[in-house]
């Protein structure tokens, strides 16, 4: 009965979101009030519908209702609770319902929070959510069924979640992930609708730039997250494998931190105008090439649900059409929005220029890394594939050619600043960061230029944010004061960049002085890493709630003391036999200590033996959760409310007379 | 010329350079830095270059798994059950690697005829195999034996 309601609600979803594509697009059109002021209740609409639908699945997981297709293959009754609750999206429809879920709260958070909008914008922003809605529930409905019964034949337990994703990372990946990548859905629809109403401007980037920041740094901590949830889950030690399907996630990110860049400069000074709505359409359109790739299952990879011809050619289609539609109507539209206002090249809008050229690349450069072996296949080419080699000798420099500008960032002024005042602000951050780069190195094992040049890199950024906070709260005679003057979104800022220093550093210090080690060992036996002495005391059998395992039991002891106490598992799961890897790790904020366990040597009791020291790890993850923080912070910010409140003076009716207007 | 459009040209121009060296930079790392997939049918024909990195797929052939005891190294063939491929490897396998399962090795080619592994991929699960391993069977025309076929 239960997955039924659910079904019906999905049905009766589509049949909301097609009135909330239809219904306000048209009153927006023949500028009927009535038709446009449906859209809030449409949305909110949706999002009831969705969520019910959604709240069905879940119950039929959790209820182990094994009659119900999904739930018979991707749960199991001796799963925890919380992991049937995951399972929901621990598979290909469950997820589109999940990214359906998502989209539908977006879209209610936008009839909610947006009633500064004039009527008219809101209507065909709302519009074209229910557009983006349509195509996912119709995807949903047709070709991935969530709901479908095994009948008869109920088997009587299910063949259980993959055990990759029986873990809490995957509680809250995927989730923030989809909230991000979906996201952007809103920056789209607000390009969108500008191109439509044909006017785009301050007030246009104001509405626009908050969502683009939240979806953005949600987005950075669902990546941050993937990467996190790598390391410790798949047992390598590795954070980063520029898989297709990592790619499909940092594309949006790269091209989103170039559009919260150029809204930048949009709101601030009117540039860039119809640059930045084809960075909003190109951000979005990476979303769902993102969600194509993943879900076609025409890539190798972890996250490859299923392979099924039919579901790749809809979400082809469905992105052909979302592009094509959206870069014609740019065609048509952009010479009415573009800007005619000039800088000065040594000014922030050079650099926030710098900024989009570099990530813009950036995106590109993944991108192709990514589509090659798609192509060369397609073309009868052969079977390539482009490994991390391609992707770092591309991204690296670029990213090292991004930061001298990015230091200039923070202390440069819009419209027109001087060389020989960056130079007078600046000469101090430079000489510290060189002094940093030259002698905090030495503190380490040996000298190495690449974790030299991170750091003289980060320093600059450092130096350059710290110098500007100085600069702007000695304008105020008491510095408590002063802090506070300072508004969220350049806390926002300062976060963001911290953040991005921090994860520089990081990445680079750990890919040059991290050890590796894979070795056979015996219980008794022992072995130094890096002054670490880890001893391999002793091996037996644990049982969990649904699985078996060996565990290995070290001790890491460093100058005679004891570090640390490590358990690595190898596990078998009992209810499909699968093995998995369950690395042990000591986490700190100088270096993780990681031991995984391979599989059983000889008769003697020897096992392969994983052993990792990974120095500063922790500092990107950190990093990107500063990046996200700062985000988050940016909304804070009081433009965004001292609009809203300036709105409601104005007459509802107005809005809808002076479309765009505000 | 108008300032509007002598700054566009300069953009225009900036953009062009940058690009030019992305597209070196591009160009640069995919010399060297891709490799192609090999079902062991060609491979055992002589037709994937030999020292250069390239990928093999296949089922990995029952009972061929030998661990050494000393060290990590092991040896395992792959087949696509037209020829297999003897390959090498040193290091820790993935959990999912199993005989009679699917895997793809990438490595270089040695001129005896083994494939040296650097890294060793595995289906991720039991109902998922990599989409080269399914084409090369196909391709391969041979089936896999049936259970009942007497093959244990």
């Amino acid at each position: 009965m239960i997955p039924e309601v659910g079904h019906f609600s999905l049905i009766l979803a589509l049949g909301l979101a097609l009135c909330l594509m239809l219904v306000p697009a048209w009153g927006a059109w023949r500028r009927n009030v009535g038709a446009m002021a449906l859209a809030p209740g449409l949305a909110i609409g949706l999002m009831v519908f969705v969520a019910i639908s959604f709240a069905c699945l879940a119950a039929a997981f959790l209820q182990d209702d094994f009659s119900v297709a999904l739930v018979a293959n991707h749960s199991n009754s001796l799963l925890p609770s919380i992991y049937k609750f995951c399972a929901v999206w621990g598979n290909h429809e469950g997820s589109l319902l999940l990214w359906v879920l998502i989209l539908s709260l977006w879209t209610a958070a936008v009839a909610v929070f947006s009633s500064q909008l004039p009527m008219i914008v809101l209507a065909r922003v709302l519009a074209v959510m229910g557009a983006i809605a349509v195509g996912f529930l119709a995807f949903s409905l047709f070709t991935s069924n969530p709901f479908a019964r095994l009948l008869p034949g109920i088997p009587a337990d299910g063949s259980d979640l993959n055990p990759l994703l029986q873990d809490p990372g995957l509680v809250i990946h995927p989730p923030l992930l989809y909230t991000g990548y979906v996201g952007f859905s809103v920056a789209f629809a607000f390009a969108i609708a500008a191109l439509l109403g044909g006017r785009l401007d301050a007030a246009w980037a104001r509405w626009s730039r908050p969502w683009t920041n939240v979806a953005w740094a949600f987005l950075s901590l669902g990546i941050m997250l993937g990467s996190w949830w790598a390391y410790y889950e798949l047992g390598w030690g590795g954070w980063w494998f520029w898989d297709p399907v990592e790619n499909a996630s940092f594309m949006p990110w790269l091209a989103g931190t170039a559009l919260v860049h150029s809204l930048a400069a949009t709101e601030k000074r009117g540039l860039f105008k119809s640059w930045t709505v084809l960075l909003a359409i190109f951000a979005f359109s990476l979303s769902l090439l993102g969600t194509f790739m993943v879900r076609s299952g025409v890539l190798t990879s972890v996250h490859a649900f299923a392979t099924d011809p039919a579901r790749g050619m809809f979400i082809l289609a469905f992105l052909a059409l979302v592009i094509g539609s959206s870069l014609t109507l740019y065609a048509l539209r952009a010479p009415a929005v573009s800007s005619r206002v000039v800088f000065e090249w040594v000014s922030r809008e050079s650099l926030l220029l710098v900024n989009n050229i570099v990530f813009l690349v950036a995106t590109l450069t993944v991108l192709f890394g990514t589509l090659f072996p798609l192509i060369m296949d397609a073309l009868g080419e052969g079977k390539y594939s482009v490994g991390p080699p391609y992707f770092n000798a591309v991204f690296v420099p670029l990213m090292a050619l991004l930061v001298p500008f990015m230091g200039l960032g923070p202390v440069s002024r819009w419209k027109r600043d001087y060389l020989p005042r960056w130079q007078k602000e600046l000469l101090l951050p430079a000489a510290v960061a060189v002094g940093c780069a030259v002698t905090l190195p030495l503190l380490g094992a040996e000298f190495n230029i690449w974790v030299s040049l991170a750091v003289l890199l980060s320093a600059w950024l450092f130096m350059g944010l710290a110098r500007d906070l100085v600069q702007r709260v000695r304008q105020v005679d008491r510095v408590g004061r002063g802090l506070r003057r300072l508004a969220p979104s350049y806390w926002g800022m300062l976060l963001a960049h911290l953040g991005f220093a921090a994860s520089l550093l990081g990445i680079v210090v750990t890919s040059q002085f991290s050890i590796e080690h894979d070795l056979k060992m015996s219980p008794g036996q022992s072995e130094t890493l890096a002054g670490y002495e880890f001893r391999f005391v002793e091996l037996k059998d644990v049982r969990g709630p649904n699985y078996l395992a060996s565990e290995a039991h070290f001790t890491v002891t460093r100058e005679g003391r004891q570090v640390a106490d490590l358990r690595p598992q190898k596990r078998r799961y009992l209810a499909g036999g699968s093995v998995m890897t369950e690395a042990a790790i000591d986490p700190g904020l100088f270096r993780d200590l990681y031991v995984a366990m391979g599989e059983p040597v000889g008769d003697s009791g020897a096992w392969a033996i994983r052993l990792h020291y990974k120095p500063m790890v922790r500092w990107m993850w950190l990093g990107a959760i500063l990046m996200a923080l700062g985000g988050f912070t940016t909304v804070a910010d009081k433009r965004y409310r001292a609009q809203r409140a300036a709105r409601a003076a104005v007459g509802a009716k107005e809005g809808v007379a002076h479309a765009g207007a505000a | 010329m108008h300032p509007l459009r002598k700054q566009r040209l300069y953009l225009v121009l900036f953009l062009v350079l940058f690009s030019s060296i992305a597209i070196g930079l591009v160009a640069y790392a995919l010399r060297g830095n891709i490799n192609l997939f090999y079902p062991p049918a060609e491979v055992a024909a002589g037709k994937a270059p030999l020292g250069q990195p390239i990928r093999v797929g296949g089922m990995v052939v029952d009972g061929s798994v030998q661990r050494s005891d000393d060290s990590l190294e092991v040896r395992f063939e792959l087949t696509d059950y037209a020829a297999t491929v003897p390959v090498v490897y040193t290091g820790i396998l993935p959990d999912l690697f199993g005989e009679g399962q699917g895997a793809v090795a990438s490595g270089r080619l040695r001129p005896d005829g083994v494939l040296e592994a650097s890294e060793v991929l595995a289906k991720h699960d039991e109902k998922y195999m990599p989409p080269e391993v399914a084409e090369a069977l196909k391709r391969s025309g041979a089936q896999p034996p049936q259970p009942e076929g007497g093959a244990q």
